[in-house]
């Protein structure tokens, strides 16, 4: 009895503590909205954090996606020419690339490569009581360090998930028509006549500029919440990968249902 | 690292990004073929529409020269009303026939469009008067099987 009673109570500590967490999360995005004029009035902050964030993940983006479509492109020939339509592996390509792959993947990289570092570097400033001392200088820590990393991630996330779609889309064409012989020609119309700019391109730039925010938010949040000892900052870096995962798959899942569902 | 070389970077990068969304929109998407331009919209009745869908191409002689845009049920003839919009130029006669075909045994269903002869052209609004319907396949099995069957018994009388 003496247990259960315990047991409950602990699932209702957890359940506090996380709404606790949400709600503060929540209040925390609304001061970051605030104090995100400094970001955009000071520019240069921003495009720090565009090249820390942005720059430097072009390298494993650009070669994932190259791998990812190249993939793509083998196991989709196989499984097409079953069928007797090799000549569709285009549509296939673009199509799973451009929705679903592009943003999920690129976001996912991104999280890991990105949004960790961001999580780190804020997450040692404020170990270090580096914040406070903004703070004791009158210098607003969320407007001078939050903000321009939020942006920074929200503006590059996007980028990259079409730079990810794009690469990919080459990287099938090469297997396909490169090695695999499929009709170049074919190709490229099968796939023009398939792939809508509004319908399909457009809900993917959408799908990642929501991821971008997503894992920028998680990953500024985490560091600025993070225990300031040497074991929170490594909890709150974990946190945000696992978090930032998890968040990119519920909400393609979400963004999918209320995009693609019911139509062709 | 100094301001300058940063800013040069990150606009390699924004190139880059756009560069990307522009090879996505012109190259893999339809962004600039028959979306960009004008069209216009024709209504044909047809008494049963099989699975085509919004979307799905119009084709005349086997070339794409539009898309079906709405597809609606009409409750008082009870026939299903579908919308072609079509590339503005690309002009039809009014006697164009309309049938709904299916690309292969087991591809997509598209609005075929055969040419008639009348010397006035199809603009927005006109209906199609000719249109035949979807092949269903299960009625035509069933045709098939009960002919068979018939054919099978009338000996036996």
């Amino acid at each position: 009895m003496n247990g259960l009673l315990n047991f409950i109570r602990r699932l209702g500590a957890a359940a506090v503590e996380g709404v606790w967490r949400i709600g503060f999360a929540a209040r925390f995005f609304v001061l970051l909205l605030r104090h995100s004029g400094q970001s955009l009035t000071r520019i240069h902050l921003t495009v720090r954090e565009i090249y820390f964030s942005g720059v430097l993940s072009l390298l494993i983006i650009v070669v994932s996606g190259l791998f990812v479509g190249m993939v793509l492109g083998l196991q989709g020939y196989e499984t097409l020419q079953r069928y007797g339509s090799g000549d569709a592996l285009g549509v296939l390509v673009s199509l799973s690339l451009t929705r679903e792959l592009g943003p999920v993947v690129a976001g996912l990289l991104f999280a890991s490569r990105a949004g960790l570092a961001v999580t780190a570097e804020i997450g040692l400033m404020k170990t270090t009581e580096q914040l406070d001392a903004m703070d004791m200088m009158a210098v607003n820590p969320i407007a001078r360090v939050v903000a321009p990393r939020f942006w920074g991630g929200v503006i590059s996330m996007p980028l990259l998930a079409a730079l990810f779609s794009a690469m990919g889309v080459l990287g099938g064409w090469l297997i396909g028509v490169v090695f695999i012989g499929v009709d170049n020609g074919a190709f490229w119309s099968q796939m023009q006549a398939a792939v809508d700019f509004r319908f399909d391109i457009m809900n993917g730039v959408i799908k990642s500029f929501v991821f971008g925010a997503t894992v920028a938010l998680i990953a500024v949040f985490e560091g600025y919440d993070c225990t300031p000892t040497a074991e929170g900052l490594s909890r709150a870096i974990t946190r945000t990968v696992v978090t930032s995962a998890l968040a990119i798959l519920a909400l393609d899942f979400v963004l999918t249902s209320l995009m693609f569902r019911g139509q062709s | 690292m100094r301001r300058t070389t940063l800013d040069l970077w990150v606009g390699f990068f924004v190139i880059i990004g756009m560069a990307a969304l522009i090879f996505l929109a012109f190259k893999v998407g339809n962004l600039g073929a028959a979306n960009g331009g004008e069209t216009y919209v024709v209504n044909g009745q047809f008494d049963n529409i099989g699975g085509l869908k919004v979307r799905a191409p119009v084709k005349s002689a086997g070339v794409v020269v539009g898309r079906v845009k709405e597809i609606r049920f009409d409750p008082t003839t009870y026939r299903a009303v579908v919308a072609l919009s079509l590339d503005a130029s690309y002009k039809f006669p009014r006697d164009t026939i309309a049938t709904i075909l299916t690309s292969g045994l087991l591809g997509e269903q598209y609005v075929g469009l055969e040419p008639g002869g009348d010397e006035a052209m199809l603009q927005t609004g006109d209906a199609l008067q000719i249109t035949q319907s979807a092949v269903v396949l299960e009625k035509l099995i069933g045709q098939f099987m009960f002919d068979k069957a018939a054919e099978g018994s009338t000996p036996a009388n």
